[in-house]
């Protein structure tokens, strides 16, 4: 089983980069640009030792414990078998 | 007295800090190996700058699971005196041992220059040879420096008055300026509710000898001694 994590800057927090990259695409042109946010992936590989229910609980508590720093930061995952 | 300076793999600023803390300790310091829950019976530990594991994932992120790191957190729990700089202030962070966090300079820059510091609270042991309202130069050197909390945290802060510096002008105003980074309320460095946690992005210990153009760092280590002196 894979997990893919995607963690993410919260709302509330600016993210310079995104603006960064937002002020570049509308400088070359690109349209309908509303805002560009810049966030991490992770790649899990999961062994064949947990279920799915198993695989969403450890994956959940490794985004929330270490992936994401929880004052600044948010996180979503989908599992694939 | 013995000051502990803990190394992690990427600590670049451990030997300048041992180095103060030599200065005003009488010579008595110690480096803390990070796989280690051994202090060595310090009476002060300081959590240097660097890039503590290369600033893999996030600044302090890895090194909060560090062993030294849980003797640091029982220590501080005891009343400990701890003071983290730079990336020393991220892992306090990181750790919960200090609210908020620090994120991306909002220039988006590496900033190393001095900056003016005014000192917002010197009722503590790190400030006690400062004066309320002081000015300080000290360098910074962080790319992330950009300290960030909820609204409610900030106002706790304020409430209980732990910001313990501000970047200012060289008249001590609070500009915005004289913010070099972004910072939430121009916040340089703020301590824990029990006072006996400091963390500060600029660098005191590159501030400490009439060799490097500025002394004004070594007075943290100076209210350092004190405190443990009179302990």
């Amino acid at each position: 089983m894979k997990a893919y994590v995607y963690v993410s800057l919260k709302k509330s927090v600016l993210d310079p980069q995104g603006k960064t990259i937002q002020g570049a695409l509308k400088k070359m042109g690109y349209k309908g640009l509303e805002d560009v946010r810049q966030g991490k992936y992770f790649e899990i590989s999961l062994g064949d030792g947990l279920d799915r229910t198993e695989a969403e609980a450890e994956v959940g508590r490794i985004a929330r414990e270490v992936l994401t720093n929880p004052v600044i930061e948010e996180y979503r995952f989908s599992l694939e078998d | 007295m013995k000051f502990g300076v803990i190394t992690f793999p990427g600590s670049n600023c451990d030997h300048d800090a041992y180095w103060a803390a030599q200065q005003v300790s009488g010579q008595k310091a110690a480096f803390l190996w990070h796989e280690s829950h051994d202090l060595e019976n310090c009476d002060a530990i300081i959590v240097p700058g660097g890039f503590s594991y290369g600033d893999y994932l996030r600044t302090g992120a890895i090194a909060k699971f560090s062993p030294v790191m849980e003797s640091v957190r029982k220590f501080a729990a005891s009343g400990g005196l701890v003071l983290g700089i730079c990336n020393g202030f991220q892992i306090l962070c990181e750790s919960g041992l200090l609210p908020g966090a620090l994120l991306r300079n909002v220039g988006l820059k590496f900033i190393c220059k001095p900056v003016h510091l005014r000192v917002e609270n010197a009722d503590t042991p790190f400030t006690s040879a400062c004066h309320k309202g002081e000015v300080l130069t000290i360098p910074i050197a962080h790319m992330e420096g950009n300290y960030f909390c909820d609204e409610s945290t900030l106002a706790e802060l304020q409430r209980e008055r732990r910001i313990v510096f501000r970047y200012s002008n060289a008249e001590g105003e609070i500009t915005a300026q004289a913010n070099p980074n972004g910072s939430l309320d121009n916040i340089a460095g703020i301590c824990n509710a029990g006072r006996n946690i400091l963390g500060m992005m600029p660098h005191p210990e590159r501030a400490s000898a009439p060799e490097l153009g500025c002394v004004e760092g070594l007075r943290i280590f100076e209210s350092l001694a004190t405190a443990l002196a009179t302990k």
